[in-house]
């Protein structure tokens, strides 16, 4: 396929894809970071997942709605304010679930499933009948898009590179939160033994409720994200689920670093196989792939040793 | 805040609907009457058991409001109900009102069957309107033709298939692609083509159309690649860079839902400008663009019969009544204006047969023309799809067409397409 091209012409595009392929991973790691939180630490099945990205959406869509006609002097940076309530609102909601919903359903982790699933379709049906079946659009100030030309030919898109900045971020503050502070050391000693972290003296229902709730903050935020570069509709967070769980479960659920190596590794194939086979092909290879690696290793890339 | 989009009687619109009704009650009155007087004995027109009676006929609506296909359908349902009242507004059909019975397919193809079994053999609906996508009116298809009903369909299509118990009332995929590749080649020069899909039937078999088209009947045409996502694939990056690699001198995209939506932005933010990169399209209608952002596909060009811009009285009274009844940010694509053609084209067949039967009614279809349709004109062909027009047009920033060419002629409707199978 590379004939009659010129050495330059190649060596750009092949830039170009390895940008496309970092992209792929950001959005992978941006995903699937709120889900290894959930699923990960806590055991529970969020099915919902890609509803509570969803929310974030609607939130980031009626905040361009409200700065476009309100005040429009600010409209440039109104994406970060957008970020942040997509942040409180789908972390709001997601307490208000753990509380409702999800702590009776802790000593029954498969019945997450199902409850969750529940909740994602109940969560469709409220977008739909309060936003419209329809999908919005969401506008973005003009510095967020197109794409910055790097040479002649090599030209990266700023979505692109602000979805990347935004991954990094969040990585971060996560690993800093999880690791160095105090909630983090609670999570953990949870997450490996519940009984005698109580016993210790952590209040393992508030320490559940915050995690639950910052998980889904982050999908929140990555849904606000994702305006840029996919749909926002009742059902939009459906296209996102499969791969999140893909990702997470490749990774090994309790490890947030296998994670992020299973993002990397199953972004990069899929990419790379994008250009040389198809989009269909592509997600055939992967899929089997994923498949062939956990019928080696079931507990994913990565196991935590916990104590059960 | 709840707010059923595909309910007349929001709060809203009520207000206004009342007095446009108060206003036209005296004449109302007239006209059923007059309209009575004239109706048939129900005897005659209904020897098969139908929902008929001496003042009502009853008709079905089979579409999604809720699930993942509730995006596409709600237009349809809308555009529907709005023939309907205008036609009960007239008098009805053959004296008789029509009214409605409402059932929800949920977009599961299954439940389209059952549905469509309740309307045909518990309600013994007189015609149905609905369905959308391929799949769901492949399912609901053996029930028509078991329980002998009449489908009206709206959605442009791939063809291949033709039934004496269905009216096509949107295109087959010949009638939609020939027209746009013949004028893309002519205008543009365009001789290389990129053919992009979703992964089903509808996008591949018209991708194939297209290619026999180009190999076969353009000079110098040429299919430079050709690829298929998965329903709901968001990351087009890579196809991306691929396109700029082998520079065609046209995009022939076919990508429909969710993806839609992700293609076209991510396009825009990877420095493809449309103004200068041909882009045509058979699967954005003013609908897609509301959810993609009329500034993320400004001048792409689209195919196909109907353009909410398009310039005739006929189309601005349906823009007109629609606002109206919808709200005036509704948009109109396509298969909106093709559902509304439905209930006018059964009652005009209605009262060509003289009968609500069905076996009347199909085989008075052929011929049945509607000269007040947006679009322009329509008559059912034998095959039972229609002769329209295939226009091209341009997208605006604002989220409408520009309509640049339409054909000189109807195009023939064409479901079996010899050489391109």
């Amino acid at each position: 396929m590379f004939e009659g091209y010129s050495l330059g012409d190649l060596a750009s595009i092949f830039v170009m894809q390895g940008f496309a392929g970092l992209i792929l991973f950001s959005v992978f790691v941006l995903m699937a970071l709120g889900l290894a939180i959930i699923f990960g630490q806590m055991g529970v099945i969020n099915m919902a997942h890609g509803e509570f990205m969803i929310l974030g959406a609607y939130v980031t869509w009626m905040c361009s709605q409200i700065f476009q006609n309100y005040i429009p002097a600010l409209f440039p940076i109104y994406f970060f304010v957008a970020m942040a309530l997509a942040f409180v609102a789908s972390g709001a909601l997601g307490m208000l679930v753990e509380w409702a919903l999800i702590r009776h359903l802790y000593k029954r982790p498969l019945d997450t499933l199902l409850a969750t699933w529940g909740l994602s379709l109940i969560l469709q049906q409220v977008y739909r009948s309060v936003f419209g079946p329809r999908e919005v659009g969401v506008d973005l100030p003009s510095w967020m898009m197109g794409s910055l030309q790097l040479t002649d030919t090599i030209e990266v898109q700023i979505n692109g590179l602000f979805v990347m900045s935004l991954t990094v971020v969040i990585t971060v503050v996560v690993a800093f939160l999880m690791f160095r502070s105090g909630w983090g050391r609670q999570v953990r000693a949870v997450v490996q033994n519940r009984v005698m972290a109580g016993a210790v003296g952590i209040d393992t229902e508030k320490v559940d409720r915050l995690t639950f709730g910052i998980g889904c903050g982050i999908a929140g935020v990555a849904g606000s994200a994702f305006t840029m570069i996919g749909s926002t509709g009742p059902t939009a967070g459906q296209l996102y689920i499969v791969d999140t769980f893909l990702v997470v479960v490749f990774g090994g659920a309790q490890s947030l670093l296998g994670t992020i190596l299973s993002a990397f590794t199953i972004s990069q194939a899929q990419s790379t196989m994008e250009f040389f086979l198809s989009g269909s092909i592509a997600k055939v290879l992967t899929l089997l792939g994923v498949v062939g690696i956990l019928m080696l290793r079931p507990q994913g890339l990565f196991v935590l040793k916990i104590r059960r | 805040m709840s707010t059923d989009p595909t309910n007349p009687h929001r709060p809203d619109l009520l207000r206004r609907r009342l007095l446009m009704g108060m206003a036209a009650a005296p004449f109302m009155g007239l006209a059923a009457r007059s309209a009575f007087a004239q109706a048939p004995a129900t005897a005659a027109v209904n020897t098969t058991g139908l929902a008929v009676t001496d003042t009502e006929v009853t008709v079905g609506i089979l579409h999604s409001v809720t699930g993942t296909m509730a995006i596409s359908e709600t237009g349809s349902v809308q555009a529907e109900k709005l023939a309907i009242e205008q036609i009960n507004a007239m008098g009805g059909v053959l004296g008789r009102k029509i009214k409605i019975i409402q059932e929800d397919g949920a977009s599961d193809w299954p439940n389209f069957a059952e549905k469509a079994k309740k309307l045909l053999v518990n309600d013994k609906c007189a015609s149905v309107f609905g369905c959308w996508t391929s799949a769901s009116r492949k399912a609901v298809l053996p029930v028509f033709e078991q329980y002998n009903g009449m489908l009206y369909y709206p959605t442009f299509y791939e063809g291949l298939e033709q039934s004496k118990n269905v009216i096509y009332t949107g295109q087959e995929a010949t009638q939609q692609i020939i027209a746009g590749l013949d004028w893309v080649n002519k205008t543009k020069g365009a001789k290389t083509f990129y053919l992009l899909g979703s992964d089903y039937i509808w996008p591949r078999t018209s991708n194939k159309i297209a290619r026999k088209h180009i190999e076969g009947h353009l000079a110098g045409g040429k299919v430079v690649g050709e690829e298929y996502f998965p329903l709901g694939h968001t990351q087009f990056n890579s196809v991306i860079n691929k396109i700029k690699l082998v520079k065609p001198d046209v995009i022939y995209a076919i990508i429909v839902g969710g993806s839609n939506v992700a293609f076209y932005k991510q396009l825009k933010a990877a420095g493809i400008d449309l103004s200068k990169q041909t882009l045509l399209t058979i699967s954005v209608t003013e609908d897609e663009i509301d959810g993609i952002g009329g500034e993320n596909i400004a001048g792409a060009f689209a195919c196909m019969k109907y353009f909410q811009s398009l310039d005739n009285p006929n189309n601005k009274a349906f823009v007109e009544a629609f606002h109206k009844m919808w709200g005036d940010k509704t948009v109109i694509g396509d298969v909106t204006q093709a559902a509304y053609l439905g209930p006018w084209l059964w009652k005009y067949t209605v009262e060509k047969a003289g009968s609500f039967d069905i076996d009347k009614v199909a085989a008075a279809s052929p011929g049945v023309e509607f000269k007040g349709a947006p679009e322009g004109y329509v008559r059912i062909h034998e095959n039972h799809h229609l002769w329209s027009k295939t226009r091209v047009g341009k997208a605006r920033a604002d989220g409408q067409y520009d309509v640049i060419y339409e054909t000189a002629d109807l195009v023939e409707p064409d479901p079996f397409p010899k050489g391109y199978q």
